[in-house]
């Protein structure tokens, strides 16, 4: 209970925040050379300035920018995202088709790439300095510096064209019309080399910071102490070292939250899949700034999401922290 | 003559690169049963490093290349992991200096106490519940449930301390070794914890190897004593015979430095007041979002005290009592909620930070940690110098007079370019001293100036300082915890706890007559009183 | 100077430095090498490399030489990202310092400006910037520094939070300097060493954040870059995959020699942890 209100108590404060970010960005967006409108007649192959002014007016783009800030605003506490001209539906609609996809790479990644940080991380902690904390360590560095499109492109190279184990792109069979199990499993398969591009690269980080964490763990007082009660080294891991040292990386994973959002979109791209990453390219190139901005809203939600759920998590674990 | 633990010339190499080739050398102690024996050393004795080659705990690449250490019978190092393991705790239990860092802070007291017989026997958690229970009620610890339940921050230096206790002798070895246990408590708490350990040791026949570098805490508590220096014994012997007939000049030197907390007959203290405190508060507050977790400290409550030119006041007191928030406020570190606080005319407390920076000169400070308290990135003579350009100096000017200042602090003028890595502990406080004395302040303001230095070089900080007041005329105000040195050093002193001064007075009345229940506490707690070292130094009597 | 001695004697180090001096006389003697504009029509497009003796990284779907694309395209990483990483770290490090020493309100605000900023996705933050304006490769290069700064404030703070309570600034303090003295003279100096071990770590992100730009076609199309190299080997990646996996090969070595470079300047600077 206490942490829950510790958290809640976290959450509300970055309500401002998150008011601070989307007004910002709304100002930012004045600043754009075209707006909707411009785009919206690009679509529609020229128009003249009446029906642009008329346009304008139909939408709103005419008042000054703070009237429309404060209208944005106010529409944006009801989850009323704005309209997309190049899609035709309201924003709110197309992020939604498209959410599932990125929450289902983000959700696999980052098991994938927390479960293998950590255990290569104890690994190469346990072995310090002798040959697998090595090799181990020259993999996570050259990961951490492979570019992720770059990695997503050999995948494809390696395992769809030469040995076509696995799909080059998409998030399933397109018209093949599985339903239940069959199509969990398809949508497993097209997930696994994005998932695994993704997954990689930050697998790089979790364990390195796992790493670390433990060797600075290992020098503390209290793991001297569990030695001197005659615990056996593995002992003194398992029950003292290991969860003091997971504490940096719970906090990480709340840090590397945005991050990894950000990478998602040129995964999404590398792999043609039908998520928000992609979504976002596709609105700046084609000026769909509406979409775009609600884009950023629903990120932004997500990582504080996600940063809430790391605080109830860490006051879990850390007794310290709730009061 | 077959003791209980028998350490036979052992020595232990260190890696190469370090300060010495040896932590330890040909070092022999022999510790009998039922007895407790202390280990007196300064810092780079090597004393901790004995506590560690007995548990076989030593640090990488440090290892035993000669002697042997016997433990009923058996040799401790031929022994492997597994063997080495089974005796650790079960047979030979350790207690650590720091309890904060010592317990793991992710686990409750019950946990950890109890991880003792889950490592060592078959019992079942009910079982191990309830003898987790007892034992903190053998360490006299209130409200044992609670404190089973528990974790280690919320408790207290000495409630955490009494659990390592408890987890030490949870089953119930025959040796205990306690490595500086009570060197991070309060003197109160300090009090407490050996009449404990002295205690728990009657009754239970646990021997007890005590690792301290107080004389006082040999006094109290041991039987016998071995003295050690640079990882070499230098003189062993029943404790009496050894406090009171030292043989050895490394021994006589140690016991010499010794403060006696009998002040010497307090001198005629007139003349005008150099520095008003009155009722002076400061209260700390914390904001939560909820009412109920504001946290209100007062830090202060109402405290009002003065100076005389020329003469030295104590304020003692244990953690928590405010005392280094009263340093800081003189010296407007800290803005005081309320109060007045004078220097001879100029009211320190209404002042803006403009003229407060100019009427620094006339009130410095000394601090308490020798490493802290330099700037590692500055060499020795531009910390000194400083504050004078600072003030307006011009350089080449400061530079001489810093030199000079070195001279009087009894550092050498050459070493002005050096960095404080390169100097000892003590060397640094007297860099600390220069920086403070170079700008001629009417009023020094020392924080704890010799609790982090070894008992030797603390004599001759205060020595220093008893010579520095009288060269300059200072008038001095002197924080500190340790009875033994306000003792020598303080003409007056102000008894202070929670914010709060409970009793002040000639320090000579104070200590002879306490009228606070505190107070006497506070004096019934030094270790070793009934002790009185024969060359006791006295500070005040030799500067005269 | 003792730190110098055991960064050179780090062999973690030593990798790192000689992979960028490599990239760095790529980036050099680009100019010489190949004194055409690397982004005219060279030859036939799509040759493998070593087909032919003039192009012996080949030719890319444009019929551009990749050697000199590849050599031309080492000088924009390296000036993004060092120009990139300048921009973040003095922000950075000037919020950090103020919000850190002063605490109180100016840390509140600098805080929640910087959570702000965190809660974003960098990239997307990117990619509404370059929306908004341009993909010049001047505000490319002053985006990736605005996205970049939030994680170095952080860390400077924290620095400025645990040294501004140490004795040695309340001495500065009590002998009367200045706060500005005092915050860039005193505890800044001391504040470093973790700075720019991370600054190691914001030069990598900010040549991959460019060269994520350059891929999705999003950056200055007039700046040779390897990015767009890679970009463009996309359509021909079934074939002519070299396109595409040559330059990945040349992100991967200049940002793993930033980073074993800070992991280096990390070991030699805590020399303690690394005895381990």
């Amino acid at each position: 209970m206490r942490f829950f209100l510790f958290a809640i108590r976290r959450l509300a404060a970055s309500v401002p925040t998150l008011l601070i970010v989307l007004a910002g960005l709304f100002m930012l967006l004045q600043f754009a050379p075209g707006d909707t409108v411009d785009a919206l007649m690009a679509q529609m192959g020229g128009g003249d300035s009446a029906m642009m002014e008329q346009l304008r007016k139909y939408y709103g783009l005419d008042a000054t920018a703070t009237v429309q800030l404060v209208r944005y605003l106010t529409r944006l506490v009801q989850l009323d995202l704005g309209f997309s001209a190049i899609y035709g539906k309201p924003v709110i609609d197309v992020i939604l088709e498209r959410l599932p996809a990125t929450l289902l790479l983000m959700a696999s990644s980052l098991s994938f790439a927390f479960a293998g940080g950590l255990v290569l991380g104890v690994l190469a902690a346990r072995r310090v300095n002798q040959w697998p904390d090595g090799v181990i360590s020259t993999i996570g560095a050259i990961f951490y510096a492979t570019p992720a499109f770059w990695l997503g492109l050999m995948g494809i190279i390696i395992f769809a064209v030469n040995l076509r184990v696995l799909p080059a792109g998409g998030l399933e069979e397109i018209g093949a019309g599985y339903t239940g199990l069959r199509r969990a499993v398809d949508i497993v398969w097209h997930l696994a080399l994005p998932t695994a591009t993704l997954g990689l690269i930050f697998l790089a980080t979790y364990l390195r910071i796992m790493r670390a964490s433990m060797l600075e763990v290992m020098t503390l007082d209290f793991v001297r102490t569990a030695r001197a009660k005659g615990l056996a080294k593995a002992a003194v891991l398992r029950r003292h070292v290991l969860r003091n040292a997971l504490l940096p990386m719970v906090t990480l994973v709340g840090l590397q939250a945005g991050t990894m959002l950000g990478g998602s979109v040129v995964v999404e791209s590398v792999f043609a899949l039908p998520g928000l990453g992609r979504l976002a390219y596709e609105a700046v190139v084609q000026r769909d700034l509406n979409t775009l901005l609600g884009i950023v809203f629903v990120s932004a939600l997500l990582v504080i999401c996600v940063n809430f759920l790391v605080d109830i998590l860490y006051a879990r674990l850390d007794p310290r922290i709730a009061n | 003559m077959t003791g209980l633990l028998a350490i036979s010339n052992l020595t232990v190499s260190l890696p190469p690169g370090a300060d010495r080739p040896f932590a330890l050398d040909d070092v022999s102690i022999d510790l009998r049963r039922g007895e407790i024996h202390c280990l007196i050393g300064e810092s780079g004795s090597g004393k901790s490093m004995i506590a560690n080659a007995i548990l076989g705990l030593l640090p990488e690449n440090v290892r035993v290349t000669a002697g042997d250490i016997r433990f009923e019978d058996r040799s401790l190092l031929s022994l492997g992991e597994q063997d080495m393991r089974k005796i650790r705790g079960a047979r030979i239990g350790m207690i650590f200096q720091e309890p904060m860092t010592a317990l793991n802070p992710l686990r409750s007291i019950g946990d950890q106490i109890g991880e003792m017989f889950r490592t060592h026997t078959d019992l079942d958690s009910a079982t191990i519940r309830t003898r987790v229970l007892s034992l903190l009620s053998d360490v006299q610890i209130a409200h044992p449930e609670e404190i089973e339940r528990a974790y280690p921050h919320e408790l207290s230096g000495g409630q955490r301390q009494r659990a390592m206790i408890a987890m030490a002798l949870a089953l119930e070895p025959a040796i205990l070794v306690a490595d500086e246990p009570t060197t991070a408590l309060d003197v109160t708490t300090q009090a407490q914890i050996l009449a404990l350990i002295r205690d728990l040791q009657a009754r239970k026949g646990t021997s007890v190897l005590f690792i301290t570098h107080d004389f006082g805490v040999v006094a109290e508590i041991a039987d016998r004593v071995t003295v050690l220096q640079h990882g070499r014994v230098v003189e062993h012997g029943a404790r009496d015979q050894l406090l009171n007939h030292p043989s050895e000049p490394y021994t006589k030197e140690l016991i010499a430095a010794v403060p006696s907390y009998l002040p010497p007959p307090s001198s005629a203290a007139d003349g005008e007041n150099i520095l008003t405190i009155s009722h002076v508060s400061k209260t700390y507050r914390q904001f939560g979002l909820l009412r109920r977790s504001r946290r209100i400290t007062q830090a202060l409550k109402d405290v009002s005290a003065s100076l005389t030119k020329g003469t030295t006041l104590g304020i003692v007191g244990e953690s928590g009592s405010g005392k280094s928030t009263l340093a800081r406020c003189i010296v407007r570190l800290i803005d005081p909620d309320r109060g007045v606080i004078r220097l001879g005319d100029a009211e320190l407390t209404s002042m803006s930070r403009r003229d407060l920076r100019a009427q620094s000169r006339h009130i410095q400070m000394v601090f308490q940690d020798p490493y802290g308290s330099l700037n590692p990135r500055r060499t020795a003579g531009e910390l000194v110098t400083q504050g004078l350009i600072l003030h307006g100096m011009p350089g080449p000017q400061a530079r001489a007079e810093a030199k000079q200042m070195f001279g009087v602090v009894g550092l050498d003028p050459q070493a002005m370019d050096r960095y404080p890595h390169e100097f000892s502990g003590g060397q640094r406080q007297r860099i600390g001293l220069a920086r403070a004395l170079a700008l001629r302040p009417d009023v020094l303001v020392a924080d704890e100036p010799v609790s982090a230095l070894d008992v030797s070089v603390q004599a001759q900080i205060l020595r220093l300082l008893a010579n520095l007041r009288k060269t300059f005329g200072l008038s001095m105000i002197f924080i500190t915890h340790d009875l033994r040195v306000a003792a020598q050093i303080c003409d007056r002193v102000a008894v202070m706890k929670d914010g709060e001064i409970v009793e002040h007075g000639a320090t000579a009345e104070v200590f002879a007559s306490p009228e606070h229940d505190y107070t006497r506490l506070l004096l019934r707690s030094i270790p070793g009183q009934r002790w009185v070292p024969q060359a006791a130094g006295s500070y005040l009597a030799t500067a005269g | 100077m003792q730190t110098l001695t055991r960064f050179l004697g780090n062999p973690v180090a030593l990798i790192g430095l000689c992979l960028l001096v490599l990239v760095a006389a790529m980036a050099l003697s680009a100019a010489s090498l190949f004194p055409n504009n690397p982004l005219d029509l060279a030859g036939r497009p799509l040759q493998w490399p070593l087909s032919n003796p003039r192009f012996w990284l080949g030719t890319d779907v444009q019929g551009r030489d990749i050697a000199a694309v590849m050599f031309y395209g080492a000088r924009v990483s390296l000036l993004i990202g060092v120009v990139a990483t300048l921009i973040a770290m003095t922000i950075g490090i000037l919020i950090g310092a103020l919000a850190g020493y002063y605490g109180g309100i100016a840390d509140e605000i600098l805080m929640r400006l910087t959570e702000a900023f965190q809660t974003l996705p960098n990239f997307l933050l990117l990619l509404v910037l370059v929306a908004v304006f341009g993909s010049d490769i001047k505000t490319v290069t002053i985006a990736i520094g605005l996205v970049s700064w939030p994680a170095s404030a952080r860390l400077t703070r924290a620095e400025f939070l645990s040294l501004r309570n140490r004795e040695f600034v309340e001495a500065c303090r009590t002998i009367g300097m200045r706060d500005m003295q005092i915050i860039f003279r005193e505890i800044l100096p001391n504040a470093m060493p973790p700075v720019i071990v991370y600054a190691s770590v914001v030069m990598a992100v900010a040549i991959l954040l460019e060269s994520a730009l350059a891929f999705l076609n999003l950056s200055d199309p007039n700046v040779p870059s390897w990015g767009n190299l890679i970009g463009g080997g996309r359509a021909v990646l079934r074939t002519q995959w070299y396109v595409s996996a040559i330059p990945g090969v040349a992100i991967l070595m200049t940002v793993l020699a930033v980073s074993l470079i800070g992991q280096g300047l990390n070991d030699a600077l805590n020399p303690r942890l690394k005895r381990r």
